[in-house]
C-alpha cells in the first residue's frame, strides 16, 4: 500500500520540477536571445564596418622569430651559435611546368626521393601561392650553384633561416644541452604568442634552464596581401628583441682537458670555483654530439646512443649516484674532531680488520696486513679503514648524518640544470621510512668509510670539497656567469649565492684536516703522492675506491679476476692552492680501479690547466 | 507492478509482418530527437567540408567518428534507466579513479595531460565525467525526498567539485566548466530555493579571485585578459577573436554563400574546423542561417526538456533535465566565445565541430535521454 505522504511528496516534487523546467525554458530563450541579439549587432548593425574590414583584410600579421642568445664560456669562446641554414623553396603557382623544373633542379642540387615525396605531400596541403620547401640544409656549394642559375628558375628561391649550432661538438654537451623542435606537448604550455614563429626550444642543459632569457621576444611584420593572399608590400615592422647572450663560468679549455683526461673511460669530472660556486668544468664521459639533435636525429642514430651500454646520454656529473668511498673520510674526521669524539693525537691499532663487541663479523681494511698504530693524520693519509670503523662507531649515525648534511650531501645542490640527483645520505629515519627496518650498528661502520647506503653525485662531492676549502661557506654551484643584452651591451651579473654555512667550532680542527689532505698528495706515504711530482702549487686531496659489488667474508678481491663492469670505481677529490683556495674538483672513473692511480692524475691535469693555463 | 511487455502479449497474436515492426518498436529510439540530431549533423558535415578547404580526408575521419557516435547512442539507449541508476556510483567512482590516474601516471611534463593510454586506445576520463557527475548527483539526491536538505546539497557540491577541480588541474578549464554545470543543473532542478541559489552565486563571485590566482594557468589568465582587450595581442589569441568577429559580421543577413567565405577560405580564420567553425557558418550562411541553426538547437533542447518532464522518477527526471541544459551550455559558450561575448575556453560547437571525443560523449548523453523516454512507455503498458 502506498504511503499517502510519499504520494503527496511525489506530486509536490513533480510540480516543483515542472516549475523549474518552465524557469529553465525562460532562461534558455533568454540565452538564445542574447546570442541572436549579438548576431544582429554584428551582422546587421555593424555589417558595413565588418564588410569593409573583410575586404581590407588583406593585411596579415606575420611573426618574426627572435634570434636566440649565444652561449660563451668564461673566456668568450663560443659554445652555441646561430648559423644561417639554407632551404630551397618552390612556389607552385609561379611555375609553369613543375615536372620539368624539378628535373632541371635535380641536375644542380642533390634531391633524394624522400625530398620529393615530402614536397608533394606538403604541396597538396598548401595554397598554390605559398612557398613549399623542397630541400633543407643546402651546403654552400649548392647555394652558389643555384645562385648562378637562379634567373632560369622562376618561382624557385633559397630561404635563409637561423639554426642552432654547437661549434665545439660534443664538448660540455651535458652542461650545455641542446635545442630541438618544439613538441606538441611543449606547445600547450608555451606563451603561444611569443613563440609564434619560433620552431626550436631548449630541451636539456643550460639551453633548457635559461630558455626564457635565451629566447627573446617575437617581432612582427604587417603586410598587405592581394585578394588571393600574396604579399604585396610591408606596411609596418616591429623587429624582434633578440635573446640575451649568456656567458658561462665554464672554462672550455679546462673542460677540454677534463674530457681528454677521462678519454675512453666512463666517468665524470666536476670543477668548482671555490670563491663563487661557479662551475669551471662539468664533464660526463662518454658524451655525444648535440648537433644532430637540433633538427631531429634519425631514429637509428638515436637508438644507438640510447641503447649503448656506455650510456652517453646519461649526465653522470649531476645524475650519477656513486658510493663516495674514502673521499668522505676528511669530513668524517672533521666531524669527529668538532664533536670531540677523538683528539688530534688519538691513536688506534690497525691489525687489518675490525670487529664489533659480541659479533664475530670481521670488517676488513683494504690493506690485509693492517696499518699498525695509526693517528687520524695517518688514517686519512693512508686511508686506513679500521681507524674510521672505530671513529664511525663512536660518532654514531645520527651525528654522522647531521654533520655531513651541512656539507650538502643528500640534498640537491641547486645547480642551474634540471634533473640533478639528491644522492643519498642515510639516517635512521630514512631507513625506517624506506626499508621499514631499524638501523644496525654494523651499517654505521660501513657508512663511515663511504660505502653502504651512501650515494653522492660528482657535483655534490665537488661542492662539499669547495665548502671544506672555504672554511664552511657553501655556494650554490652555477654554470651561468652573466647575461648580456645583444643590442645595448648591458651586462647583468648573477651574484654568487651562499646556500649555507657549516659552523666552525675550532678552526684548528679544519686546518688539521686540510693538512692531512695535503699529506695525501705531498707526503711520500700519501695515497696520491705520485701526482705531487712537479706541482707548482699545493694540493689538498683524498682518494677513494668504491666497491661496486660485495665480496664474501673470506674471499679476496683481485682486480684481474673481476669482470670490468664490476671493478671498483676510482674517486678523487681535491682543492688547490691550499693557502688561498681557488678551485675544487671531484673525479670519478667508473670501474677505474684505484683512486690514487687513475682518478688523481686526471684531477692534476684539470688543476694545472686552471691554475697555470698549461696543457700537460 | 512492473511487467515485461513482451510477455504480456499472447504469442498467437503476432502477425507475420510484425517482425520488422517489432524490431523497430523494441529498439529504444526517440524518433523526433533522432531526426533533429541527424539534421544538425548533416549541417555540420556541410560546413566542415567548407571549413576544411574541401578536404575529403578530414570528411572521412569525421564520418567514421559520427558512425561510432551513432552506434554508441543506439547501444546506450537500450540500457534501461534502472540499470543506469544501479551502475551510477560505480561509473562515477571509476571515473574519479581514472582522473586521479591521469594526474599521477600521465606524463608529468609541462603540457596538459588529459589522456590515459590504455595500450589499445587512448581515453579521456574527463569526458566520462560529463555524464558521470550529473548521474551521480541525480542518483544521490533522488534517494530522499526533494528538495534536498542543506547537508545533502553540501554532499552534492562535493560530488561535483572533486572531479571538476581534478579536470581544471589537467588543465582543461572548458571541460571543467561543463562538468560542473552538469552537476549544478541537477541541483537547480531539484527545486532548491531561489534564496539558496542566490547565496551560492554570491559565494561563487567571492571565489573568483581564488580561481584566478590559484587554479588558472598563465595561458588561461592570458586568454581572459585577451578577451577583455583583444587588440593587446594581435598575434595571439586576440587575433582569433578579431578575425572571427570580422567573419561573422561580414556574413550579413544572407551570408556569402557556401564555400565563398573569404575569411575562412583565405586562411584568416584560425581553428576554423574545430572551435571556431561557427564563424565559418555565420560568414557563409548569414543571420538567416544562424536563426535556422539556433532553431534546431532549440528544438533538441525542448525535446530533451519534454522528455525530462514526462519522466516518472526523480533520477531520470533530474538526469534528463541536466543533460539537456548542459547541451545548451555548450552551444551558448561556444557561440559566445566565437562572437566575442565570452573568453575563449576551448569548447566545441556541439555535434558540428571537427573532433571525436566530445561528439561521442554527447551522443551517449542523447542515448540516455532516449532510454529514459522509451523505457517509460514500456512501463506504462
Amino acid at each position: 500500500m502506498a504511503n499517502p505522504e510519499t504520494l503527496k511528496d511525489h506530486i509536490k516534487e513533480t510540480a516543483l520540477f515542472s516549475r523549474r523546467i518552465v524557469a529553465a525554458v525562460v532562461v534558455i530563450v533568454l540565452l538564445l536571445g542574447i546570442l541572436l541579439a549579438r548576431m544582429v549587432y554584428l551582422q546587421v548593425i555593424d555589417h558595413q564596418h565588418y564588410t569593409t574590414l573583410s575586404q581590407n583584410n588583406r593585411v596579415s600579421v606575420l611573426p618574426i622569430a627572435p634570434p636566440r642568445g649565444l652561449i660563451f664560456d668564461r673566456n668568450g669562446i663560443v659554445l652555441a651559435q646561430n648559423q644561417p641554414s639554407f632551404t630551397l623553396e618552390l612556389v607552385p603557382e609561379k611555375i609553369d611546368d613543375l615536372q620539368q623544373t624539378l628535373a632541371r633542379l635535380a641536375e644542380i642540387i642533390r634531391i633524394e626521393p624522400s625530398d620529393l615525396a615530402r614536397f608533394h605531400k606538403l604541396r597538396k596541403r598548401r595554397s598554390a601561392f605559398k612557398a613549399v620547401p623542397l630541400r633543407f640544409r643546402l651546403n654552400e656549394e649548392e647555394v652558389a650553384r643555384f645562385s648562378a642559375r637562379g634567373h632560369l628558375f622562376p618561382g624557385v628561391e633559397i630561404q635563409a633561416r637561423l639554426t642552432r649550432q654547437y661549434p665545439q661538438g660534443a664538448l660540455a654537451v651535458h652542461a650545455l644541452g641542446y635545442v630541438g623542435r618544439i613538441s606538441e606537448e611543449e606547445l600547450q604550455s608555451l606563451d603561444s604568442s611569443n613563440y609564434r614563429g619560433t620552431t626550436h626550444i631548449g630541451k636539456t642543459g643550460i639551453e633548457k634552464y635559461y630558455e626564457d632569457q635565451l629566447h627573446g621576444t617575437v617581432g612582427f611584420r604587417r603586410v598587405e596581401t592581394s585578394a588571393q593572399g600574396r604579399i604585396i608590400r610591408v606596411l609596418e615592422e616591429q623587429p624582434p628583441v633578440p635573446g640575451l647572450n649568456l656567458y658561462l663560468e665554464l672554462d672550455a679549455r679546462v673542460q677540454a682537458v677534463a674530457e681528454a683526461a677521462l678519454g675512453e673511460r666512463r666517468g665524470a669530472v666536476v670543477a668548482i670555483d671555490t670563491r663563487t660556486g661557479g662551475v669551471i668544468a662539468l664533464a660526463s664521459m662518454p658524451g655525444f654530439d648535440p648537433n644532430p639533435f637540433v633538427n631531429g636525429i634519425d631514429s637509428k642514430a638515436y637508438a644507438r646512443l640510447a641503447n649503448s651500454r656506455e650510456q652517453p646520454l646519461f649526465n653522470r656529473a649531476i645524475r650519477g649516484r656513486y658510493p663516495p668511498g674514502s673521499t668522505i673520510k676528511p669530513l668524517i674526521g672533521l666531524a669527529a674532531l668538532e664533536y670531540g669524539v677523538v683528539r688530534r693525537d688519538t691513536r688506534i691499532h690497525c691489525p687489518g680488520w675490525y670487529t664489533l663487541p659480541n659479533d664475530d663479523h670481521r670488517y676488513r681494511d683494504w690493506k690485509k696486513t693492517g696499518h699498525g698504530l695509526m693517528s687520524l693524520r695517518g688514517a686519512i693519509r693512508e686511508s686506513c679503514d679500521v681507524y674510521f670503523y672505530d671513529l664511525a662507531r663512536q660518532l654514531g649515525i645520527d651525528r654522522f648524518h647531521e654533520y655531513l648534511s651541512r656539507f650538502g650531501l643528500g640534498q640537491r645542490t641547486g645547480i642551474d640544470l634540471f634533473g640533478e640527483t639528491r644522492g643519498l645520505l642515510p639516517s635512521r629515519e630514512w631507513k625506517r621510512r624506506v626499508k621499514g627496518e631499524a638501523w644496525y650498528p654494523g651499517e654505521t661502520l660501513i657508512t663511515g668509510i663511504g660505502q653502504g647506503f651512501n650515494l653522492a653525485s660528482p657535483l655534490q662531492l665537488a661542492e662539499a670539497t669547495a665548502t671544506l676549502a672555504n672554511g664552511g661557506v657553501r655556494y650554490r654551484p652555477r654554470l651561468a656567469h652573466y647575461f648580456q643584452d645583444q643590442r645595448s651591451g648591458d651586462i647583468r651579473y648573477l651574484a654568487p649565492q651562499e646556500s649555507g654555512r657549516v659552523p666552525v667550532d675550532n678552526p684548528d680542527n679544519w686546518r688539521y684536516i686540510i693538512d692531512t689532505m695535503k699529506d695525501v698528495v705531498h707526503n711520500l706515504r700519501g695515497t696520491a703522492h705520485r701526482i705531487a711530482r712537479g706541482a707548482r702549487y699545493t694540493i689538498a686531496g683524498k682518494t677513494g675506491t668504491a666497491q661496486v659489488f660485495g665480496i664474501k667474508q673470506d674471499e679476496e678481491y683481485v682486480q684481474e679476476d673481476v669482470e670490468l663492469h664490476l671493478r671498483d670505481h676510482a674517486l678523487f677529490i681535491a682543492f688547490a692552492p691550499i693557502e688561498a683556495p681557488r678551485i675544487a674538483v671531484a673525479v670519478i672513473v667508473e670501474n677505474g680501479g684505484s683512486g690514487g692511480g687513475v682518478a688523481a692524475p686526471i684531477a692534476r691535469k684539470v688543476l694545472d690547466q686552471f691554475l697555470l693555463g698549461e696543457n700537460s | 507492478m512492473i511487467a515485461q511487455p513482451g510477455k504480456l502479449r499472447p504469442l498467437g497474436d503476432r502477425r507475420p509482418n510484425d517482425n520488422l515492426t517489432s524490431v523497430f518498436s523494441n529498439l529504444h529510439i526517440d524518433w523526433p530527437l533522432l531526426a533533429a540530431l541527424g539534421i544538425l549533423m548533416g549541417i555540420g558535415l556541410l560546413i566542415l567540408y567548407s571549413a576544411s578547404g574541401q578536404d575529403w580526408a578530414t570528411m572521412q575521419r569525421q564520418g567514421v567518428r559520427l558512425v561510432v557516435a551513432w552506434l554508441v547512442l543506439i547501444v546506450v539507449a537500450q540500457i534501461a534507466p534502472r540499470h543506469l541508476a544501479f551502475w551510477t556510483p560505480w561509473f562515477y567512482g571509476i571515473g574519479l579513479v581514472l582522473l586521479l590516474a591521469v594526474l599521477l601516471f600521465g606524463d608529468v611534463g609541462k603540457g596538459a595531460q588529459r589522456w590515459l593510454d590504455l595500450g589499445l586506445f587512448r581515453f579521456q576520463p574527463s569526458e566520462m565525467m560529463k555524464l558521470a557527475v550529473p548521474m551521480m548527483v541525480a542518483w544521490y539526491l533522488s534517494e530522499k525526498a526533494l528538495p534536498p536538505s542543506l547537508a545533502r546539497i553540501g554532499v552534492s557540491l562535493l560530488i561535483i567539485t572533486a572531479p571538476a577541480l581534478l579536470i581544471a588541474k589537467q588543465p582543461d578549464l572548458g571541460t571543467a566548466i561543463l562538468v560542473a554545470s552538469a552537476g549544478i543543473f541537477v541541483l537547480l532542478l531539484t527545486g532548491i530555493s531561489w534564496r539558496l541559489i542566490g547565496g551560492f552565486v554570491a559565494l561563487l563571485a567571492a571565489a573568483a579571485p581564488v580561481v584566478w590566482f590559484y587554479l588558472m594557468r598563465d595561458y588561461q589568465r592570458q586568454r581572459v585578459l585577451t578577451f577583455l582587450n583583444p587588440e593587446s595581442d594581435p598575434l595571439g589569441a586576440g587575433y582569433h577573436i578579431i578575425q572571427s568577429k570580422i567573419a561573422i559580421g561580414s556574413g550579413g543577413l544572407y551570408g556569402k554563400g557556401w564555400l565563398n567565405g573569404t575569411q575562412s577560405q583565405l586562411d584568416f580564420l584560425p581553428e576554423r574546423s574545430t572551435d571556431f567553425i561557427f564563424a565559418v557558418f555565420a560568414e557563409e550562411f548569414g543571420l538567416i542561417g544562424i536563426i535556422a541553426l539556433l532553431a534546431i538547437y532549440l528544438a533538441i533542447v525542448l525535446r530533451g526538456l519534454h522528455i525530462a518532464s514526462l519522466a516518472q522518477d526523480s533520477y531520470t527526471r533530474l538526469l534528463a533535465g541536466s543533460l539537456t541544459l548542459t547541451f545548451l551550455v555548450y552551444v551558448f559558450v561556444n557561440i559566445g566565445m566565437v562572437s566575442g561575448l565570452l573568453p575563449v575556453v576551448g569548447v566545441p560547437l556541439p555535434l558540428v565541430s571537427y573532433g571525436g571525443t566530445s561528439i561521442v560523449t554527447l551522443m551517449a548523453a542523447f542515448g540516455i535521454l532516449m532510454s529514459i523516454q522509451t523505457h517509460r512507455k514500456l512501463l506504462q503498458s
